[in-house]
């Protein structure tokens, strides 16, 4: 039973990974992706001109923006194509469970990001040919910079669930991203604070530590925090058990 | 083979299918015959695990679609409406998909294949992405998927729609050759594919049962009647008249 489980997951993934390289979307995206993350770091984010070459304030800044609008892009044919071929009746009449089907799309979406992390490694070489990094601010930026990524497009996989249009799904996915990025960063946070009564304080603080800049920031600090990972972890299960939700009314 | 009681569907206020019962056996080609919505594209899909049932009891080859669905999918092969594709995959590939889904791989996945794209004249598309078929094909692409694992039950929803008359009697002769081993459920308001591939034949009219039988005993139901087409007129009520 276990094994037959996995090799359902793994053929699953298996055409949802090799759909992506059929598809001149994904070589736009990562080109588009590879520009933006070096064009931001380089122009806006003055890389060259700090003293001391920490990817952390530069590199890893801009990273969320370039997520919510490239993250939801990848991620929107998850399941709204699946509707709108008909194959998604086809896939839920074979034997296999739903969440077979969930998480060997995901996975697919998570590793084709992975690669495109993969390639921006040219900056991290940079700045170990210009300075002298600390290796841990890098690797827990990587690894926030990819959690973020994760947290996206489990995002656009849930309103994937519900929609046949990819347009739709775009839309509501970005919409849904900026939100959970807008009530956790700091100015936002810090003037809203100020503009309420303070016994709201409490309130606001709790929606913003639910937001994904919060526990980005702290990653990105460079300290190596578990809590923060988990967060990201939760909030992809439970954008993954919307996504069983959504697939099951649409069988209701 | 398939054990289908008081079968019932409702989509919010509107009942699709009410109170549908039948069994197939093996060796079985029975036909769902019925006007557009008259719910045998949902009956099926109640069948084939797809939609879940408001009420009633479906069992394949024994067991429980809604206890085992997992287990009861494995038997049946399905051929839904319109023959959904994933567009950019080719024949073989799409093929082998569906394979694998079905726990075949290695050699006897290529066996597999090889036997489909024979059965359903695929082989001249075999490399062709699915996106550049021709209606004909992108049916037959999907139909050989349904036999892939060779299943003991076929569920096939309008199998000759679209086709030519050419493309429609190959297939009718498939599903009749088919049929001798397999329990086999087909739609169609195509009346001539009754007599051509049925053993036997039920009438669906909004959502009931209005008629079940051999294509010879629905043929004398009603007095006055002398062909099924005429039988088929008189039992139900088209869409407008709705
Ligand atoms: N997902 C759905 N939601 C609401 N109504 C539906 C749905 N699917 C089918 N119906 C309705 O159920 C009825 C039966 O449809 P269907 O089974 O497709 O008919 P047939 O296949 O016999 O033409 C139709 O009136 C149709 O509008
Ligand atoms: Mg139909």
């Amino acid at each position: 039973m276990k094994n037959s489980d996995l090799a359902n997951t793994l053929a699953i993934f298996k055409r949802e990974f090799l759909s992506y390289f059929n598809s001149p979307v994904l070589y736009v995206i990562v080109v588009i992706y590879l520009l933006a993350s070096m064009g931001f770091t380089f122009f806006f984010g003055r890389f060259l001109d700090s003293d001391n070459a920490s990817l952390t304030q530069t590199f890893f800044f801009w990273h969320p923006w370039i997520y919510i609008v490239l993250a939801p892009a990848v991620g929107m044919r998850l399941w709204s194509e699946e509707h709108r071929l008909g194959t998604f009746e086809l896939l839920m009449t074979m034997p296999l469970s739903p969440w077979q089907a969930i998480v060997g799309k995901f996975v697919a979406a998570a590793l084709v990001w992975a690669i495109g992390l993969a390639l921006t490694f040219s900056i991290v070489i940079t700045v170990s040919w210009l300075g002298n990094p600390d290796p841990g601010p890098m690797i827990t930026g990587y690894v926030a910079s990819y959690m973020y990524a994760l947290g996206c497009l489990a995002v656009t996989s849930a309103a994937s669930a519900y929609t046949r249009s990819q347009v739709v799904c775009f839309i509501v996915s970005v919409a849904l991203c900026i939100l959970l990025t807008l009530i956790g960063y700091p100015g936002i946070v810090d003037s809203v604070v100020r503009t309420l009564p303070g016994s709201l304080e409490g309130l606001v603080r709790f929606v913003s530590y639910l937001s994904f800049m919060d526990h980005f920031y702290e990653m990105t600090k460079g300290i190596f925090v578990i809590r923060d990972v988990l967060y990201f972890v939760s909030v992809i299960v439970v954008a993954l058990i919307i996504t069983h939700l959504g697939l099951r009314s649409k069988r209701a | 083979m398939i054990q289908v009681q008081n079968l019932r569907k409702e989509f919010g206020a509107k009942v699709a299918v009410d109170n549908v019962s039948f069994t197939v056996e093996k060796g079985e080609v029975l036909g769902f015959l019925g006007p557009n919505g008259a719910g045998k594209s949902t009956s099926m899909r109640m069948v084939t695990g797809y939609f879940r049932p408001t009420s009633g009891s479906i069992k394949i080859g024994g067991v429980d679609m809604l206890e085992n669905p997992e287990l009861a999918k494995k038997s049946i092969g399905y051929l839904p409406e319109n023959a959904p594709l994933y567009s950019d995959m080719t024949v073989a590939s799409f093929l082998g998909f569906c394979a694998e889904v079905r726990g075949i791989t290695g050699a006897a996945k290529s066996k597999a294949i090889d036997r489909v794209l024979d059965l359903c004249f695929l082989h001249r598309v075999r490399n062709q992405s699915v996106d550049t078929l021709s209606k004909g094909y992108r049916h037959r692409t999907c139909f050989a998927q349904s036999i892939i694992h060779d299943p003991d039950i076929l569920i096939l929803d309008e199998p000759t729609d679209g086709l030519d008359p050419n493309q429609k009697h190959e297939v009718r002769q498939l599903i009749k050759n088919m049929g001798r081993n397999k329990a086999i459920i087909f739609s169609t308001h195509i009346l001539e594919e009754v007599d051509a591939a049925c053993s036997r034949a039920m009438i669906i009219d909004r959502g009931k049962v209005v008629a079940d039988g051999t294509p010879e005993s629905l043929r004398k139901l009603v007095p006055g009647c002398a062909s099924l087409d005429e039988v088929f007129r008189s039992l139900t009520r088209s869409d407008l008249e709705k």
